[in-house]
């Protein structure tokens, strides 16, 4: 019969947590940045099918680092609170911020409860008619919420990440400037990992993903490796009109960075 | 926890209406418990919607009346929209139900395409819609039925696919030109008459505003061009460009064209 051994929970909560962050770090960063244009949402991944960004709601969006699984399970779960809440209310009733606390709470509650925490990290941004409106809200493995205005860096050495948008950014930002400074930021990152053997093993179970990943880190200015996404302050005609969320596409993409 | 996180994974689904049967059903518009039946109530009806093939797509076409009895409950209604980018919805029957059908199919299609990150099929959109309507079926049973009438842009035949519907969810695909509501039969011999392979978007438009002209004429239920109010038949095309509402003043230079057209030629019948 095995004795059961006395762990304080001060213990058992520091453990926790830094079993989510070295699987949080593994992965690749991701950047949500306010700019004139609207929210654009930037990360590196090699898989053009595996999304680390979504689309939640008609000004909504979603990226996130971590394992897939569970961050993709998160991302359905606000889909469909969002579509509820939209179709029983009105759409206008479902807000960033509403969503982002059922997050919380569901992190939250995962990290205390259950056998081990969520190794994700989330950002949830809702475009505002003007920048003023901007929400970006990040979200941790422990269910920790901070509602930040300009931009956001996850992942694997965010740190670095956010020291060059803190240097890069200004509001006026335009959409090809806010990916170009996004794309410098996310490779500053890469090239400062000097241990090849550290770089990116972001989702266990996408084996071919990772693979890609391992190969080749992501060149400033090269569009390939990049998954881009903007939430459009004001949505075109192209497709219905409320919806903001869009995907650029490799040659958008390449011509952005390039300009 | 393991078992109940497969199950859950087995049971997440890319369907709006499923979610919404499983957790939340007194939000859906159909099967809600009515009384032991009998009398019927006096609810708003929409009436007559027109589509037909044009020539790279379909349009869809809808008068503004709806009536209760032989009363005028709307003269401003709205009965046909975009179900998506590329399809178009119309609806005849109990009006309360039929506008929480357009919106619960809305946003069905448009949840599918935010799980699965792609856009259904044509063919597998006009099924959903299929199942919403038989979901129905008890309600139509007591007499508030909903007749559906959906087209949408098949991009592998760059052209348009119209399908209609029973009240039992029975899907029928119909070439050329379709109608259903009350006016229907007085529409559908006017588009037999006026329509042609290959019409271009503005000769579409006058072809469905004769056909609801005619509807108009011979069905009280059914609502004419409204110069007094300004109000004019809603027009939506589907093409490669996507969905889109023909602009009103568009409409409003057609229908004043027929208007004038026939008052010239002073007929009686």
């Amino acid at each position: 019969m095995s004795q059961q051994f006395y762990v304080s929970p001060e213990q058992i909560m520091k453990d926790r947590a830094d079993f989510a962050r070295k699987g949080i770090a593994r992965g690749r960063s991701v950047v949500v940045l306010s700019c004139a244009a609207g929210i654009i949402l930037v990360a590196e991944n090699a898989s053009n099918s595996l999304h680390k960004i979504g689309e939640i709601y008609d000004r909504i969006a979603f990226a996130a680092v971590g394992k897939y699984n569970e961050f993709e399970s998160l991302r359905q779960a606000g889909v469909r609170y969002a579509d509820v809440r939209g179709f029983s209310y009105d759409r206008s009733d479902v807000t960033a911020r509403g969503l982002a606390s059922v997050y919380a709470q569901s992190l939250g509650s995962v990290f205390t409860a259950e056998q081990k925490p969520f190794e994700v990290e989330l950002a949830v941004a809702e475009v505002g008619a003007t920048q003023a409106g901007d929400h970006i809200f990040r979200l941790t493995f422990d269910g920790s919420i901070t509602d930040e205005r300009s931009f956001v860096a996850m992942g694997g050495r965010s740190d670095r990440v956010t020291e060059v948008l803190r240097a890069g950014w200004r509001a006026d930002l335009g959409l090809g400037e806010a990916l170009r400074l996004a794309t410098r930021a996310l490779a500053a990152a890469s090239t400062a990992a000097e241990s090849p053997g550290s770089a990116g093993v972001p989702e266990p179970e996408t084996g071919a993903a990772r693979a890609a990943e391992r190969a080749e880190p992501p060149q400033a200015g090269a569009a390939v490796g990049l998954e881009v996404a903007v939430l459009e302050r004001e949505p075109g005609s192209w497709r219905s009109r409320r919806r903001a969320f869009r995907r650029l596409a490799q040659d958008t993409l390449q011509r952005l960075l390039e300009e | 926890m393991s078992s109940d996180a497969v199950r859950l994974a087995a049971e997440a689904s890319s369907s709006f209406l499923e979610h919404l049967s499983a957790t939340r059903p007194e939000l859906l518009p159909y099967g809600q418990v009515t009384g032991p039946g009998g009398g019927t109530v006096q609810v708003p009806h929409a009436t007559t919607i027109v589509t037909l093939q044009t020539a790279g797509g379909v349009l869809m076409a809808g008068d503004r009346r709806a009536t209760m009895g032989n009363l005028i409950a709307s003269r401003t209604m709205e009965k046909v929209f975009a179900a998506d980018e590329s399809s178009l919805l119309g609806i005849a029957g109990t009006a309360g139900l039929a506008v929480d059908i357009v919106k619960l199919f809305q946003v069905e299609l448009e949840h599918y395409e935010k799980i699965e990150g792609t856009q259904l099929s044509l063919e597998g959109r006009a099924n959903r819609l299929a199942a919403m309507v038989r979901g129905n079926l008890g309600m139509a049973m007591q007499g508030m039925a909903v007749v559906p009438l959906y087209a949408g842009f098949e991009p592998a035949l760059a052209g348009g696919r119209i399908f209609s519907y029973d009240v039992t969810g029975g899907r029928y695909e119909e070439h050329e030109h379709h109608s259903v509501g009350s006016g229907s039969t007085f529409a559908r011999g006017a588009l037999k008459k006026l329509w042609r392979p290959g019409l271009e978007e503005a000769a579409a438009v006058r072809v469905a505003v004769e056909a609801l002209y005619d509807a108009a004429d011979d069905d009280s239920a059914t609502g004419g061009p409204d110069l007094v109010r300004q109000l004019w038949p809603v027009v939506y095309v589907a093409d490669d460009e996507g969905s889109r509402r023909v602009a009103d003043e568009v409409v409003k230079g057609i229908a004043a064209q027929v208007l004038s057209e026939r008052t010239a030629q002073g007929r009686e019948a």
